[in-house]
């Protein structure tokens, strides 16, 4: 058996938006934001079931952040974005109100928030996070995940006009959990986010990140680095929807497989509205087979429907690091070992590097490193501690 | 002073018909400074040949030698020889994704040398030599052969040559797909490494034409797998009148 991997790519196709369960039927897998997904494996995340379970929670507040429960009444809670399946809707429903994290208006963080969420039980958790990012703040905001669970999480993040915003999520999950998440950004006028997405643990996770703008001069930048063992399935879909005029959006996602049954999913959809004048768009995918028996599919759609843009852009490549390469690194003095460490380390290096926390780059570097070791959960386990 | 030397060697490959013999019996020995061309037709084995010395798992050595200063190279994993003191500048030199040339100089030169080099020298080392081999200096900062035109590949491998600066280099066809400027500039390269070091040299190759700018001490025509005829400089003049013919009907 050998590796396969799929690009594909055309034009956008809009998937509706709603807050209301009903709009969202039971998929059947042939739908198109669902055809990649193994359904049976989300383990209950579709239906439609109360649960009280909750994750613990572990937090780091710095000034200027405040931390609140909310009820599902809260006038806030009317203003985040719409979400785009039946698993966000249901973690919406579900999640009966939300932990709001509130970083002041114009605050400047001395450190960043840190929030890690541990599960430790099989009952299904629905979960609503909103990050109320302040206008004209900087805030570096972590969540960080561990432990098994069955959790379904919308995360909104509300970046006000002029304000900066580093995001970085960790998943890293023991081995059988399995975790479908909404990130749905909304930048304001001159807003900018750069945001993480490190997918490492778990038997099935599933990111559906959306961005939209409110207003000119909204700038995201979307980065992700996932490692897929064998067995495991992860699953990163992208939405850009440029509707306001000038702004940017920069979406580079690294994947890399290893072990029978390891299936990654990447779809980058990015959508120019006639509206959106002034748009630079560019997104990328690579994907590192280092195996046989893994599975790639990376699907980018881009669709423009003004003339007017700066740039707009993709590229998918999936290749195999591969005994060539070893031999060819051997045969400069470089031992087995190290060599694969230095191609593996080297393709997610670049994405590390730009968060900008260097502990957490560090731990990150020393978990992937690990990882691909062939230690997954001990490795990333650490990481969360 | 050193000596590489390959001893009757018979190196066979797996193909779905079973193993094939390619290699029938090789037997050469190069000195520290000295410089043998082995030039044969295509398919005559020569690649096979050089992997075989540098450790490929494609080849099977199903018997003979091959030492360098009197120790086992083929005991070796790829790496060790390397370290060893071998060096095989590739015909098909491969990419490496996410792999920066520098750091990639960087980590051979700190596993040859059992160290890492001293940073000041090491920086002015890879620009010299990439100065050298006219190489813009962005190529340090591309991923390895990434991208790379076929000249740039093989000035790359010997960029290698020149920081490495290995005991035997075995150059596979480096003359292949260059056109005049590159193959001066590359043959430049490896007379300086030959100058300014006692490095022993195997240079392969189907074409005279890389003779006029590397001068080899001895040639060797390599036919169906072995060594068919041996001599000076004179046996290259000889194969540029008359081609391979001679040999290659003689082993029918
Ligand atoms: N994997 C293989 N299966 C079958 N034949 C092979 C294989 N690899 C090499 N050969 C054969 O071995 C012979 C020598 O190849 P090579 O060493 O590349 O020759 P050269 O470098 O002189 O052109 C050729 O006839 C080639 O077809
Ligand atoms: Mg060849």
């Amino acid at each position: 058996m050998t590796e396969t991997y799929t690009i594909e790519g055309g034009p956008v196709e809009l998937h509706r938006s709603s807050f209301d369960v009903a709009d969202f039927p039971l998929p059947t897998g042939r739908e198109e934001d669902w055809r990649f997904t193994p359904l049976d494996r989300l383990r209950g995340l579709l239906e439609d079931q109360p649960s009280g379970a909750e994750l613990s929670w572990t937090t780091d507040l710095p000034e200027g952040v405040t931390l609140t429960s909310v009820g599902a009444e809260d006038a806030l809670l009317r203003t985040v974005p719409k979400v785009f399946d039946r698993v966000g809707a249901l973690a919406l429903q579900n999640s009966t109100g939300a932990v709001v994290v509130k970083v002041a208006a114009n605050a400047e963080l001395d450190r960043p928030v840190v929030l890690k969420l541990h599960g430790s039980g099989a009952d299904v958790v629905w979960g609503h996070i909103v990050l109320d990012v302040g206008a004209n703040s900087r805030a570096q905001i972590v969540i960080e995940h561990s432990g098994t669970t069955r959790y379904a999480g919308v995360l909104s993040v509300l970046v006000a006009d002029g304000a900066k915003l580093t995001l970085v999520g960790v998943q890293g999950w023991d081995r059988d959990a399995v975790h479908a998440q909404h990130v749905n950004v909304r930048l304001g006028k001159d807003a900018t986010i750069a945001s993480t997405q490190v997918t490492l643990g778990g038997d099935l996770v599933r990111f559906v990140e959306n961005v939209e703008y409110t207003g000119t001069g909204g700038d995201a930048e979307m980065a992700g680095l996932y490692i897929a063992d064998a067995g495991q399935h992860q699953e990163h879909r992208l939405f850009v929807d440029h509707s306001a005029p000038k702004c940017r959006s920069n979406v580079v996602y690294k994947g890399a497989l290893q072990g029978e049954g390891a299936h990654t999913v990447w779809v980058g959809d990015v959508m120019i509205r006639a509206t959106a004048e002034g748009t630079d768009t560019y997104e990328m995918n690579r994907n590192l087979v280092l195996t046989d028996g893994t599975r790639a599919d990376s699907v980018p759609n881009l669709e423009i429907e003004t003339g007017e843009i700066l740039g707009a852009g993709h590229a998918s490549t999936t290749g195999r690091f591969d005994d060539e390469q070893l031999f060819y690194l051997q045969a400069r003095g470089i031992p087995e070992e190290e060599a694969r460490r230095l191609v593996v380390r080297g393709f997610f290096a670049e994405l590390i590097h730009r968060i900008g926390i260097p502990d957490l780059q560090e731990r990150l570097l020393t978990a992937i490193e690990a990882e691909l070791g062939g230690e997954p959960e001990a490795a990333i386990g650490a990481v969360n501690q | 002073m050193a000596t590489l030397e390959i001893r009757d060697l018979h190196v066979s490959v797996e193909t779905e018909q079973g193993p094939k013999e390619i290699l029938r019996g090789v037997d050469l020995t190069i000195a520290s400074g000295q410089t043998h061309a082995i030039m044969g037709p295509n398919g005559s084995g020569k690649s096979t040949l050089a992997y075989s010395i540098a450790g490929h798992p494609k080849y099977t050595i199903t018997s003979g030698t091959v030492t360098l200063d009197g120790e086992d190279l083929l005991e070796m994993s790829v790496d060790e020889r390397a370290r060893a003191g071998l060096f095989l500048a590739m015909q098909y030199p491969v990419e490496v994704a996410g792999v920066t040339v520098s750091n990639f100089l960087r980590t051979a030169k700190t596993a040859i040398d059992g160290k890492a080099p001293s940073l000041r020298h090491w920086v002015k080392d890879v620009k010299g030599a990439m100065d050298n081999l006219k190489m813009d200096p962005e190529f340090a900062e591309r991923d390895v052969n990434l991208g790379f035109s076929g000249g740039e590949k093989k000035r790359h491998e010997i960029l290698q040559m020149e920081l490495l600066k290995p005991k035997f280099a075995v150059l596979d066809e480096t003359d292949s797909g260059l056109d005049v400027d590159a193959l001066k500039v590359v043959s430049e390269g490896v007379n300086r490494v030959r100058e300014n070091s006692e490095v022993g040299v195997l240079l392969i190759t189907h074409y005279t034409r890389i003779l006029r700018y590397i001068k080899p001490d001895f040639v060797h025509v390599f036919v169906d797998g072995k060594v068919a005829a041996e001599g000076g400089p004179e046996l290259a003049d000889e194969l540029e009148a008359n081609g391979y013919d001679r040999w290659t009907s003689a082993s029918v």
